[in-house]
């Protein structure tokens, strides 16, 4: 139990640290590493809850994929920070009162949350207890049959997003030589090669 | 809950010891090295001469969208686990819910493939 505390302590402090250098770093490409520290923690943190199919997708996708996207942007953009901080104390007040409203807006949302009865009850089924059964399988018992609808819907918005991206960054370039395998594998050893036969100590 | 824990005891005794042996060998280097810090013991090195140009430069386009298309079919393989260890309590109706969604992604994969999207040039 004490070791559990000390865990929690210990991910959830390496957590909020990782997340206040991912906007404290200086260089871009350090704040994507402390993001990725960061959703390594908060893994732990639902390990610790027992959430762990969570835990394992976030460190697969979030880890694996999602960190190489980010690292893949940062690298592209390619902004001069240096520059950027130039008008910062300009940009100061507006900025701050932006903020402002977005927080006072957050909380009066947030003081005003409650759970309705009724999504309670419009719950399918409660989540079981770790030890019955695993979340993985709680989550297969209800997500393909159940669920059936919102799972199609996920794989036309996964659909969606990948022609969306190749109709966005796919340019076809003119003057390129592809490798075309039916050519390949159509040429005959006759069209290429001659075989010459030459006798000996004359030369072609 | 506690039976569950227990079972990544282990990761987290093995992180202990990552910790510990990362943290021993930079604080044994600190202490019992010889310290004679130098800035060109820093500076990047190419083979003997000056670096041509700043590391942070642009990318191909290309790289990024290999990473989308690299997400989504993550996402597909994340959805496939718990579909594998309940197949045999969600019945044939599950096993077509599956097939369903992998067809719509195969649309897109069959389409990606037709345009050209993951050739290299």
């Amino acid at each position: 139990m004490i070791i559990q505390a000390l865990a929690f302590y210990l991910f959830a402090g390496v957590t909020v640290a990782a997340g206040v250098m991912v906007i404290a770093a200086r260089n871009p490409v350090h704040s994507v590493l402390f993001l990725i520290l960061a959703f390594f923690n908060s893994a732990g943190l639902f390990i610790l809850l027992g959430a762990e199919f969570l835990a394992m997708i976030l460190v697969v996708v979030y880890v694996g994929a999602v960190a190489v996207l980010f690292l893949f942007v940062v690298m592209m953009l390619d902004i001069n920070f240096v520059e950027m901080r130039h008008g910062f104390l300009q940009y100061l007040p507006v900025g701050a009162l932006v903020a402002i409203i977005l927080l006072t807006e957050l909380v009066l949302l947030f003081g005003a949350w409650v759970v309705t009865p009724v999504a309670l009850q419009t719950m399918q089924r409660p989540i079981p207890a770790v030890e019955e059964v695993t979340n993985t399988h709680a989550l297969g018992q209800v997500l393909y049959t159940d669920y059936f609808y919102l799972f199609q819907a996920s794989g036309l918005i996964l659909l969606v997003a990948m022609i969306g991206a190749i109709v966005l960054t796919l340019r076809q370039r003119e003057g390129v030589r592809r490798q075309s395998i039916p050519t390949q594998l159509a040429r005959r050893h006759e069209d290429s090669l001659e075989i010459k036969d030459v006798p000996t100590g004359s030369g072609i | 809950m506690e039976a569950l824990l227990l079972e990544y005891l282990p990761i987290l005794i093995f992180l202990g010891i990552a910790v510990g042996v990362a943290a021993a060998a930079i604080g044994a280097s600190l202490l019992l090295a010889r310290q004679n810090p130098d800035s060109e013991k820093l500076s990047p090195y190419e083979c003997g001469f000056e670096a041509f140009d700043d590391a942070r430069r642009k990318f191909d386009v290309r790289f990024y969208l290999v990473a989308i298309l690299f997400i989504i079919f993550d996402l597909e393989v994340a959805f496939l686990f718990p579909w594998a260890i309940s197949l045999g309590e969600i019945g044939a109706f599950g096993f077509w819910s599956m097939i369903g969604f992998l067809g719509i992604l195969t649309v897109g994969f069959i389409y990606e493939w037709k345009k050209g999207a993951l050739e290299w040039e």
